[in-house]
């Protein structure tokens, strides 16, 4: 049986610097945004998603565990940011602080449960682990059920950096996005990561290293839920609501499907596929419950003739990693 | 204590509905090697096809039953013909991918013409013999009053579910379904066409998928989305029972079913969310599943 990511190039000195200079060129790009005329909002809300999805190929990419229930961490990061910024009145700093530390929490639980099963029943688990938060947060007082938590005060980071000024709003944003998406960058490179692929690869053999593979995963899962969680405080800021879509597993499909319309287990696939998905949904919001219908048949594409994603074809094709 | 045996016997119907939906899943888990995540949009179309029938052309609910699981089933074999059957040899995850992408895509079609609200189906009101009037009504037990319809529900599906334990444990095709669930290029080269069998199966399994449909049509409405939450809910049955076996995939079903019932009794607040916690307690205490095989 072929690995979801079978063409994985190994890295060498050139493959690194190949990804830094795109890396470089990604944030540029980003951070002239605000100079011309694109919707800055749409530009951080696909940020958040992008962030999400790269949390999320850590997991599928590195680890080979296909994870079908991360909005529990957008939701959950999001909701207690929420609260805390709503009810609380702390700081934004603090705010976040409170749904990282939410997010990180619930993922070493919910790590703890599902990396106890492999491959196809990993995915139903933590499904069904998400739909179990669902239904605690459609109950719970304090998210407002349907209605979500509405109209969060934006204030200001540090003190200094006014949140509800959109500019200064889109550099905080791309400054979270960017801190992530080297995090990810730098796990992926570390000997930390290299034990990741072995256990994709072959997970028999890492036990028979002496790799202790569970917590391996155990660790990689913390790590990806807590930074699902860090998108989810940073896009209660730009969407200032949380509400119960962020939990819902059609939002776990979606971050599925931004990775693979990208590339599963390509560095920037993730970020390609989440602006993809984002701008196709802005552009198609008119037409209702045929932005469904387009997302499945998407879905089927990908799967039927387009596996290795957008910027999988591109590193295929150029022979490079990206 | 009426109320308790009312929400033993949704309980059961509940169940009824779990145990043939993993039944499904697990038959077409074993040959196919997919997780059929469009399973629950099957069941809806199972439902919608009754509908369609009731509403269109007049046929009404019993040859609803054996109707719509054939028309669901023809269009799962072709959905395997046409998509499926490429993935062989891939990752399990892009069969979970797919068909969670052809859910997707049935589902949206459904909501676009019907919205989300719930279509009546009434239960039939035929054959009439005597004071009988087809399925409505109710039978005073003494104890309890049973309406007519959700016994038969249950009864009915036990003896489905039993029947397809028969076909694959107990018959010669059952025989080569599991001799090419364990080893396909071997009972190929006996001269069976296993493609046609993988084939086969799915539409068995969809079918079944679709009968569910029917069955839960009078009761919970017709609904573009009956079957989207239904089918997580079919998973974390799937985990704690495992696959490996078809009666344990019948009994998890009916036991989970009764135990979301009781929840409902004691403790309503916790009967969505009841079989979830369980499924993390099993995880807990046995990784593997009550009856499956390590996977």
């Amino acid at each position: 049986m072929s690995a979801l990511t079978d063409d994985t190039i190994p890295v060498t000195p050139r493959a690194m610097r190949d990804e830094m200079m795109v890396f470089g060129a990604m944030a540029v790009l980003l951070a002239l945004v605000p100079l011309t005329d694109i919707y800055p909002f749409f530009v951080m809300q696909a940020l958040c998603f992008a962030l999400l999805a790269c949390a999320f190929n850590l997991l599928i990419g590195y680890g080979g565990l296909l994870s079908f229930g991360h909005a529990m961490f957008l939701g959950t990061a999001g909701y207690c940011s929420a609260h805390a910024l709503k009810v609380w009145g702390v700081t934004p700093e603090l705010g976040i602080v409170v749904g990282v530390a939410a997010a990180a929490a619930l993922s070493v639980v919910t790590g703890f449960i599902s990396i106890r099963r492999q491959g196809i029943y990993f995915s139903m688990i933590t499904l069904a682990l998400s739909q179990l938060l669902y239904f605690i947060y459609l109950q719970a007082p304090f998210t407002h059920g349907e209605d979500g938590i509405q109209g969060i005060p934006q204030g200001y980071l540090f003190g200094i950096f006014n949140l509800s000024k959109p500019t200064v709003l889109y550099y905080v944003v791309l400054a979270g996005f960017l801190g992530g998406f080297l995090l990810i960058f730098r796990t992926i490179n570390s000997p930390f990561g290299e034990v990741l692929k072995s256990i994709r690869e072959n997970e028999q053999r890492a036990i028979s290293l002496g790799y202790k593979t569970d917590q391996y995963k155990l660790l990689a899962f913390i790590l990806s839920g807590t930074l699902a969680g860090f998108a989810g405080s940073l896009k209660v800021f730009v969407a200032q609501n949380a509400s119960l879509t962020d939990v819902h597993w059609t939002m776990s499909g979606e971050i599925v499907l931004m990775t693979l319309v990208g590339g599963l287990g390509t560095i920037f696939g993730p970020v390609v596929g989440a602006f993809v998905i984002i701008a196709m949904q802005q552009y198609l919001a008119g037409f209702g419950q045929w932005v469904t219908v387009i997302q499945g048949v998407i879905f089927v594409a990908c799967v039927l003739t387009f596996r290795r994603g957008i910027i999988g074809e591109i590193a295929h094709y150029f022979r490079r990693s990206l | 204590m009426q109320a308790l045996y009312a929400q033993l016997l949704v309980g059961l119907i509940n169940g009824s509905f779990y145990a043939l939906l993993s039944l499904g899943l697990a038959v077409i888990f074993g040959m196919l090697n997919i997780i059929n995540f469009a399973h629950g949009a099957l069941y809806m179309m199972g439902a919608f096809t009754a509908y369609f029938l009731l509403n269109l052309t007049g046929i009404g609910y019993w040859w609803a039953l054996i109707i719509a699981p054939i028309v669901v089933g023809i269009f799962g074999m072709i959905l395997e013909r046409t998509m499926l059957q490429w993935l062989a040899g891939l990752d399990h995850l892009y069969g979970l991918l797919l068909t969670f992408g052809i859910a997707l895509i049935v589902q949206g079609v459904f909501q676009n013409y019907f919205g989300s609200s719930g279509l009546p189906y009434a239960i039939p009101d035929y054959p009439q013999i005597g004071d009988w009037r087809g399925l409505q009504g109710g039978i005073n037990l003494g104890f309890m009053f049973l309406p007519i319809y959700r016994g038969w529900v249950v009864i009915f599906s036990l003896v489905v579910c039993l029947a397809t334990w028969f076909l694959i444990e107990k018959t010669q095709l059952g025989a080569y379904l599991r001799a090419a669930t364990e080893n396909p290029t071997l009972v190929r080269a006996f001269g069976i066409n296993v493609p046609r069998m993988i084939t086969l199966t799915y539409g068995l399994g969809v079918g079944l998928a679709a009968l569910a449909g029917v069955l839960s049509a009078p009761i919970n409405q017709v609904r573009p989305l009956m079957g989207a939450d239904l089918i997580i809910v079919v998973f974390a049955v799937v985990v704690i029972g495992g696959m490996g076996s078809i009666m344990g995939s019948i009994i998890t079903g009916f036991a989970l079913g009764v135990i979301e019932g009781l929840t409902k009794y004691f403790y309503p607040e916790a009967s969505n969310t009841v079989v979830f916690v369980l499924m993390v307690l099993v995880l807990l205490v046995k990784p593997t599943g009550l009856t499956g095989r390590a996977a």
